[in-house]
C-alpha cells in the first residue's frame, strides 16, 4: 500500500515520466494496481483547474482508479461541532434526537472511512493487488485510510506497541498537520479554516473496530481517549507542530518528552491494556451497516453520561480475567 | 417441493438450492448436497406474513416474514407450486383451533411428573409471600374464585385488608372489563405498593362509592403516606376522549387524597405501526446512515420505549423515594399497565433481575393478570387490529436497562431473545389464550409443557458473567439517568436484526467471560482437590519423603484462546448495494432442538471453540463471499450513483 498526494496534471494534462516510472516499478508485467482517490470524481476533475488532478488512464495503464469521496476540512469540523451540540443539548426531546444525530452526518463519515479502508484492505488481501491512496494533499483522508487499513489487515498494528508505531508512521511522520487540525476542538467559536477532526475520526473508527472485535485489539477505549486528549492539548511533544521538518526546527525532540515514553512505563501501560485481548492473526473485516456503527458514547458523552456502571462492568471483566 | 432456492436476503446473488417441506407444524428447507445438509426450520406460529412476489425468469419469489423478525426469501421454480405453497402457508399460519398449535404435539420426552414439576417452577403464591403479603394491610381475596367478578383476572388477587367483598364487587362494576384495583407489587421496606386496574367508567360525572372506597383502602394500607398517586398511562387526549364513551379517568375532586398524573404512552395501534415502520427500515437494502437514522426516528419506536421507561421510573421513584402507593391503569389495564408495572418492579426489586425473578414477574404481571396473549401475538387467526408488540416493548425495556447497568442482571441478552421467540412460537403453553380462565378450561398445564422449566434447564446459556449478587449494582433500586438521556436508548440489532449475522460484533464477550468464569471455577476446584491430596500425602508420609508435586496440566487449554482467532470473518462487499453476508454471530437464535433457525452453523453460541473448525478467514463453510475471481463487487459511493466504475473489478 502506498500513499501520496494528488498528481499535478493540471488543465493541460501534463505528464511526468518519473512519476509514471515510479508507479511502474511497483507493478510486475500484467499486474494490476488500484488507486483509491478520496475525492469524488467530480472534485478530482475540478482539481485540474488549480493545477492538481488525477492519474490519466493512458499514462498509468496498469492502475485502476476508484473514487471514494470522504469528507475533510471545514465540513468535517462542522459535522463534529454539530454532533457535540446535539449531545449536550438538554432540551432535545427523544423524537428529535436521531434527526439531530443524523444531520451532523458524523456517523456517515465514520461509515465512509471504514468502508474505504476496508476497500483498500480488500484490494490487497483479496485481490492481492497493490494500492495507492491519495486525496488532494495526502495529509488527511489519505492517512486516515492507510492507517485504518493497516489496523484491519495487520495484527501487529493491533498490539499496543504496534499501534503506537502505526501512529508514528502514518500520522506523525507522514505529516498530518496536527497543530492546524487539532487547534480548538468543537466548542470554540473561532472557526479556524484549517481545523478538522481527521485524527478523531480515525480514533472513532478504531473504537468501532474494538467494539466489533472485542478480543482483537491489545488496547482499549482508555488509550483512544488519551490520544484524543493529547492531540489537542498535551504535556508531551509528540503531537506538536505540523511536520517532521517543523519538529526538527523547533527542536521538539530535544526540548520535550515523548507521550510514548510515558505511556509505556509499566504502571501506566497496564491501564491501557484490553483484558480480553488475544492475538488474532486474521484480518478483521468490520460490518459497515448502519446498525453496526454506533455513537462513541465514551467520547461524545464523556462528561454528560455517568459512566459509573459501565466502569464497574469493565472492572468486573478485568477481575474475571485476572482471577483466571 | 424440490429445486427451491433460499436467497440470502441481503445479497440476492447468494442463493442456496434445496428442498422445501411443509409439515403440520413447520416449514423446513433442506439444502442439497452440502455435507452439512443444513436445515432451516420455521414454525408456522412464527409466520407473520407471506408475500408472493412477481414471477421472474428465475422463478416465483415468496417472502416469509416472521414474528421473531426472521425474514426468509424463497424462489420456487414453478408458479403453480408457489401458489400452492402460498395458500397452504396462509392456512397453516392462521390456525383456528388451539389444538392445531405446536405445543399440543411438541414432545420433549418428559414424563407426566416432570411436566407437572415444570409447571410448578414458578409459584405466584410463593412470590407474594416473598414480597411480604399477606400481612396486616393486605390479604388474599378469592371473591373471583369462579371468575364471577372479572373473567380476565386470576382466581386469587391481593387487596387491602379494609376492602370488603362488597367494595371489591362494587368497584369492579365501575371499571372497564371489571378489572378492579388489585395489588401488583408490595414494597416491604416502606409499605408502599403498586396496584393496577383498568379505567373507571366515570364518563363526565358518574361516581361510584365503592370504587372511591377501594382507592381509600389502598391509601390506608400504606400508613406512611396520606395520599396515593393515580397514574393514567394514556395520553391525556385519549383519556378525555374516553369520557365521551362513558369511561375516562379519576376526578381528583371525587376521590379523596389522590394525586392524578397522566404519563402518555401511545395505544396498541400506534405501537403496531411503529414496529412496522422500524422493520421496514431494517429491510432496506444497503441503507445509508441517513436512511437508517431518519427511518428509525420516523418510526418513533425508541421514543415509545422511552415513554414506557419514564413511566416505570416515575412509579419506582414514587414508591422507593416518596414512599407513596401508586394505582396504575390505562384503558383496559392489560397492556400499558402491565408494561409499566413490570418495569417499575424491575427497577425497585433486585429479585426481578434474576433469571427466576424475571420469569416470576412475567408470570405475575402478564400471564396471571390477563394480558391477551392470543389476541396480541396471534396464536390463533384473529383480528389484525388486536395485534401489537406489547410484551416485545417490555422485553426491550429490560434490554435497554441491561445496557445501562451491565452488572445488575443475572441473565443475558440471549435469555430475553429466547423468551420473545417463545411468546410467538406456541411451542410451550405459557403464553396461550387471553387469560387464566381460558387456560384452565383448555387444561393447558396437563396438555403442554412449561417454557420456564425449559429455560431453567438450560440456564447456563443465559447467565450474565458480570452479575454478582453482592455487587453494588445489584442491590436496591436502579436509577436510570433521567435527562439528558436520549442517547441512552439504542437500536436493538440483536433482536431486530437477529438473523443477520454479518451485523453483530463478531466475537461474543458474554460467552468468552462465561467460559473464563467456568474455567476459573474448575481450576479452583481442582486446586482444592490437589490441596487435600497434598495434605493427605504429607500426613501419610511422615516427614522425610519428598512429595512429588503434581503439575496440573492445563489440558483444557482454553477453547478460549483458539476461539478468538477463528472468530474473524469474511469481508463484506464494501459497496452500496450489497450488504454484509453471514458470518459468526453470537446471538444466533440457535434455539430449541426442533426450532432450528436459519444459521449456517447450528452452533450453540455457548460453544465458542466449535467455530475453530471452519476457516473463517477465507470463507465460512458455505455461505461465503466467494466472489468470482474478478471480485464482482462494485465499490461505489454510498448513494450508488457511480456507474462509470461499474465493472472495474471484473475485468
Amino acid at each position: 500500500m502506498l500513499r501520496s498526494s494528488q498528481p499535478l496534471t493540471g488543465p493541460n494534462r501534463k505528464r511526468c515520466r518519473e512519476d509514471e516510472a515510479l508507479l511502474g516499478t511497483i507493478l510486475d508485467e500484467g499486474d494490476r494496481g488500484f488507486i483509491i482517490d478520496t475525492r469524488s470524481a467530480q472534485a478530482a476533475k475540478q482539481a485540474r483547474m488549480t493545477g492538481g488532478g488525477t492519474e490519466p488512464k493512458s499514462s498509468y495503464p496498469q492502475w485502476r482508479r476508484l473514487h471514494r469521496p470522504m469528507e475533510r476540512g471545514r465540513p468535517l469540523q462542522e459535522s463534529f461541532i454539530k454532533l457535540v451540540e446535539a449531545c449536550s443539548d438538554p432540551s432535545l426531546s427523544m423524537d428529535r434526537w436521531l434527526g439531530r444525530l443524523e444531520s451532523s452526518r458524523w456517523l456517515s463519515h465514520v461509515k465512509a472511512a471504514l468502508s474505504t479502508a476496508c476497500l483498500a484492505a480488500q484490494c490487497m488481501d483479496r485481490e492481492e493487488s497493490n494500492v495507492l491512496v491519495h486525496g488532494a494533499e495526502g495529509t488527511d483522508t489519505t492517512l486516515l485510510v492507510t492507517a485504518l487499513a493497516q489496523v484491519i489487515l495487520d495484527p501487529s498494528c493491533r498490539t499496543l506497541a504496534g499501534f503506537q508505531g502505526l501512529l508514528e508512521r502514518e500520522w506523525i511522520e507522514a505529516g498530518h498537520p496536527f497543530h492546524l487540525r487539532c487547534a480548538r476542538s468543537a466548542s470554540s467559536h473561532a472557526r479556524l479554516k484549517q481545523e478538522a477532526p481527521l485524527f478523531l475520526l480515525f480514533l472513532d473508527c478504531v473504537w468501532q473496530l474494538s467494539r466489533q472485535f472485542p478480543f482483537s485489539l491489545e488496547f482499549g477505549e482508555h488509550l483512544l481517549l488519551t490520544l484524543f486528549d493529547n492531540a489537542y492539548a498535551s504535556a508531551y511533544g509528540t503531537f506538536l507542530c505540523n511536520s517532521e521538518k517543523e519538529r526538527s526546527l523547533c527542536k521538539v525532540k530535544e526540548s520535550t518528552h515523548s507521550l510514548w515514553a510515558w505511556l509505556n512505563q509499566p504502571e501506566e501501560r497496564q491501564k491501557f491494556l484490553n483484558p480480553l485481548y488475544s492475538h488474532n492473526a486474521l484480518v478483521i473485516w468490520p460490518s459497515v451497516e448502519p446498525q453496526s456503527i454506533q455513537l462513541w458514547q465514551g467520547l461524545f458523552l464523556r462528561w454528560i453520561r455517568p459512566s459509573r456502571h459501565l466502569d464497574e462492568a469493565w472492572e468486573e471483566i478485568q477481575r474475571l480475567v485476572k482471577e483466571n | 417441493v424440490e429445486n427451491v432456492r433460499l436467497l440470502d436476503r441481503l445479497s440476492s446473488r447468494k442463493a442456496v438450492l434445496g428442498t422445501l417441506y411443509l409439515t403440520a407444524t413447520h416449514v423446513i428447507f433442506v439444502e442439497n448436497g452440502s455435507e452439512t445438509r443444513k436445515e432451516t426450520w420455521v414454525l408456522h406460529s412464527q409466520i407473520s406474513s407471506i408475500e408472493k412476489q412477481a414471477t421472474t425468469a428465475t422463478g416465483c419469489p415468496l417472502l416469509i416474514r416472521c414474528k421473531n423478525f426472521q425474514v426468509i426469501q424463497l424462489v420456487i421454480p414453478q408458479e403453480r407450486d408457489c401458489h400452492d405453497i402460498y395458500i397452504s402457508l396462509i392456512r397453516l399460519a392462521r390456525p383456528v383451533k388451539y389444538e392445531e398449535l405446536y405445543c399440543f404435539s411438541f414432545n420433549p420426552k418428559l414424563d407426566k411428573e416432570e411436566r407437572e414439576q415444570g409447571w410448578k417452577l414458578v409459584d405466584l403464591n410463593e412470590e407474594y409471600n416473598r414480597m411480604g403479603v399477606p400481612n396486616n394491610y393486605w390479604q388474599i381475596c378469592d371473591v373471583n374464585r369462579d371468575y364471577g367478578v372479572c373473567d380476565s383476572y386470576p382466581t386469587e388477587v391481593y387487596v387491602p385488608k379494609s376492602a370488603t367483598a362488597h367494595i371489591i364487587v362494587g368497584s369492579s362494576k365501575f371499571r372497564s372489563r371489571r378489572r378492579f384495583p388489585a395489588l401488583s407489587y408490595y414494597c416491604k421496606g416502606n409499605s408502599a405498593s403498586i396496584c393496577r386496574s383498568s379505567q373507571p367508567l366515570s364518563g363526565f360525572s358518574a361516581r361510584c362509592l365503592e370504587d372511591e372506597q377501594m382507592l381509600q383502602a389502598i391509601r390506608k394500607a400504606n400508613p406512611g403516606s396520606d395520599f396515593i398517586y393515580v397514574v393514567d398511562t394514556r395520553p391525556k387526549l385519549n383519556a378525555m376522549a374516553n369520557r365521551a364513551a362513558g369511561k375516562g379517568y379519576e376526578n381528583e375532586d371525587n376521590y379523596s387524597n389522590i394525586k392524578f398524573q397522566f404519563i402518555g404512552i401511545e395505544n396498541i395501534h400506534v405501537m403496531r405501526n411503529s414496529l412496522q415502520k422500524m422493520l421496514e427500515v431494517c429491510e432496506l437494502k444497503s441503507p445509508s446512515m441517513s436512511d437508517f437514522l431518519w427511518g428509525l426516528e420516523n418510526s418513533g419506536w425508541l421514543k415509545h420505549i422511552k415513554a414506557i421507561m419514564d413511566a416505570g421510573i416515575f412509579i419506582a421513584k414514587a414508591v422507593a423515594e416518596e414512599g407513596v402507593s401508586v394505582l396504575v391503569h390505562c384503558s383496559d389495564g392489560w397492556d400499558r399497565t402491565a408494561q409499566v408495572c413490570s418495569v417499575a418492579s424491575l427497577l425497585l426489586d433486585p429479585y426481578y433481575r434474576t433469571m427466576k425473578g424475571l420469569m416470576v414477574l412475567i408470570e405475575k404481571d402478564w400471564v396471571s393478570f390477563g394480558h391477551k396473549f392470543n389476541h396480541r401475538y396471534g396464536n390463533l387467526d384473529g383480528d389484525p387490529k388486536e395485534i401489537s408488540p406489547v410484551i416485545d416493548q417490555f422485553i426491550e425495556c429490560v434490554w435497554q436497562l441491561m445496557e445501562q447497568f451491565p452488572c445488575a442482571f443475572e441473565f443475558n441478552e440471549r435469555f430475553l431473545i429466547h423468551i420473545q421467540h417463545h411468546v410467538y412460537s406456541c411451542q410451550f403453553g405459557n403464553f396461550l389464550c387471553n387469560n387464566q380462565k381460558e387456560r384452565r378450561e383448555l387444561k393447558i398445564q396437563e396438555r403442554t409443557y412449561s417454557l420456564w422449566a425449559h429455560l431453567w434447564k438450560n440456564r447456563a446459556e443465559y447467565l450474565n458473567p458480570l452479575y454478582r449478587s453482592d455487587h453494588s449494582q445489584t442491590q436496591g433500586t436502579l436509577h436510570p439517568q433521567i435527562a439528558p438521556c436520549n442517547f441512552l436508548y439504542k437500536f436493538w440489532s440483536g433482536m431486530y436484526n437477529r438473523f443477520e449475522k454479518g451485523l453483530h460484533p463478531r466475537q461474543s464477550v458474554t460467552d468468552y467471560l462465561m467460559a473464563v468464569k467456568e474455567e476459573t471455577q474448575q481450576l479452583e476446584e481442582e486446586l482444592e482437590i490437589l490441596g487435600e491430596r497434598l495434605a493427605n500425602l504429607q500426613k501419610s508420609q511422615l516427614g522425610d519423603n519428598k512429595i512429588k508435586n503434581k503439575q496440573q496440566d492445563r489440558s483444557k487449554e482454553l477453547g478460549l484462546s483458539t476461539s478468538n482467532n477463528s472468530l474473524a470473518n469474511t469481508p463484506q462487499e464494501y459497496c452500496n448495494d450489497l450488504k454484509s453476508f453471514p458470518s459468526r454471530s453470537p446471538s444466533q437464535g440457535d434455539e430449541e432442538d426442533s426450532a432450528l433457525i436459519l444459521t449456517q452453523d447450528n452452533l450453540k453460541s455457548s460453544d465458542p471453540d466449535l467455530s475453530a473448525n471452519s476457516d473463517q478467514e477465507s470463507g465460512v463453510e458455505d455461505l461465503s463471499c466467494r466472489s468470482p475471481s474478478g471480485g464482482g463487487c462494485l465499490p461505489s459511493e454510498d448513494s450508488g450513483k457511480d456507474s462509470d466504475e461499474a465493472v472495474f473489478l471484473a475485468g
